[in-house]
């Protein structure tokens, strides 16, 4: 699946589960697909697409957000929190902290809408389980 | 050094092509005609192996020709010297010589044949899990340098769009808030039903004149005439 045809597949879709997407398709040196789930709206999900996987991003805080005294503390948490959280894990990219998921490249559509809704609800997961590390 | 250490150190670094970083300009390029060279050999080696294995098995089967004719004239000399016919004995006798001469000949080849395949074998072997490596690496490259682009261009187009990353508090006080007004909705629409299904309840009561009557002008009127009768 190509990033054009993931777009259109979004776009088609009637909705998974009650939620709805909105889809955008952003270009640059990577295409990248912004994805509004329904609900979600202030967390929006970013695909693209490479040789060997599918990627799913979600940004959730930078660093700036971040407390300095309990910074050690707060990622030792993320640590933690990374396996019991399904299908997601934390990483960094640059000053980011964000929550990704990756897929096999040829997943079904089926598969990256699953993907993208456990995305969102664990980033919202996320946040209120650090938020007492943020400003 | 380990192909993670030179991702951490080129990200470290703040390079934003990663791939250039590590493996010069053109460097996954390159990288990538490297991985099609090594399935070209990994290709020819596995012809040369068939082939061997081939020639092996041909040897094989000459071996056990050779051998069974020896056993055969063997038995041939024997009968030979039982009929007292010396000069035909010691005619097959070296004709089992030669038959002799020919099978060591032929084992020594299998044996060469043998030690290819095991040297082919371990060849296919280590370029197949060196193309794995190579594809490996190129990947974890390739992946790093896709995920820089693609939050290159998140970061462009909210600044196209004029749009705000918001806090990540600020997010998710927004969801939560919309989820609470849609918990409040929710409840409103329970409560609404719920009154219905009483003044439903209520009208059929009053119907049958169960429960609490309205009054009527016609009800007061009665009462009224009742009061002044008693």
């Amino acid at each position: 699946m190509n990033t054009q045809d993931l777009a259109i597949r979004f776009s088609e879709s009637t909705g998974h589960q009650g939620f709805t997407f909105d889809c955008q398709l952003i270009p640059g040196d990577t295409d990248v697909i912004q994805i509004v789930v329904s609900d979600f709206e202030e967390i929006p999900v970013y695909i693209s697409i490479t040789e060997t996987q599918i990627l799913c991003i979600s940004y959730l805080w930078s660093e700036a957000e971040v407390l300095e005294e309990t910074r050690a503390e707060m990622l030792e948490l993320m640590l933690e929190i990374n396996i019991p959280m399904p299908l997601s894990s934390f990483s960094k990219i640059s000053d980011k902290y964000v929550i990704f998921g990756a897929l096999m490249a040829d997943s079904s559509f089926d598969d990256v809408v699953h993907e993208v809704i456990t995305l969102a609800e664990n980033s919202v997961e996320a946040i209120t389980a650090l938020s007492d590390y943020l400003k | 050094m380990s192909i993670l250490n030179k991702i951490l150190t080129a990200v470290r670094g703040g390079a934003r092509e990663v791939g250039e970083a590590i493996m010069d300009a053109n460097g996954t390029r390159i990288f990538e005609q490297e991985i099609h060279d090594s399935k070209e050999h990994l290709k020819r080696a596995k012809c040369d192996l068939t082939d061997v294995m081939a020639k092996q098995m041909q040897s094989a089967r000459e071996i056990a020709v050779v051998k069974s004719a020896i056993v055969d004239h063997e038995g041939y000399a024997l009968e030979a010297l039982a009929k007292e016919n010396e000069t035909l004995a010691i005619e097959i006798a070296e004709k089992v010589a030669r038959k002799e001469d020919e099978l060591e000949e032929l084992e020594g080849l299998e044996k060469v044949y043998g030690a290819h395949v095991v040297r082919l074998k371990e060849l296919v072997r280590k370029t197949e899990r060196q193309i794995k490596d190579y594809e490996r690496q190129l990947s974890m490259v390739k992946t790093t340098e896709s995920v820089q682009k693609a939050t290159a261009a998140i970061t462009d187009n909210f600044v196209v769009s004029n749009a705000k990353l918001l806090g990540a508090k600020e997010s998710l006080e927004r969801i939560q808030k919309k989820q609470l007004d849609f918990d409040d909705k929710l409840k409103a629409a329970e409560l609404i039903q719920q009154e219905e299904v009483e003044k439903t309840l209520e009208d059929k009561m009053e119907a049958e004149g169960i429960g609490k009557v309205k009054s009527t002008g016609v009800g007061v009127l009665e009462r009224i005439k009742a009061q002044r009768g008693g």
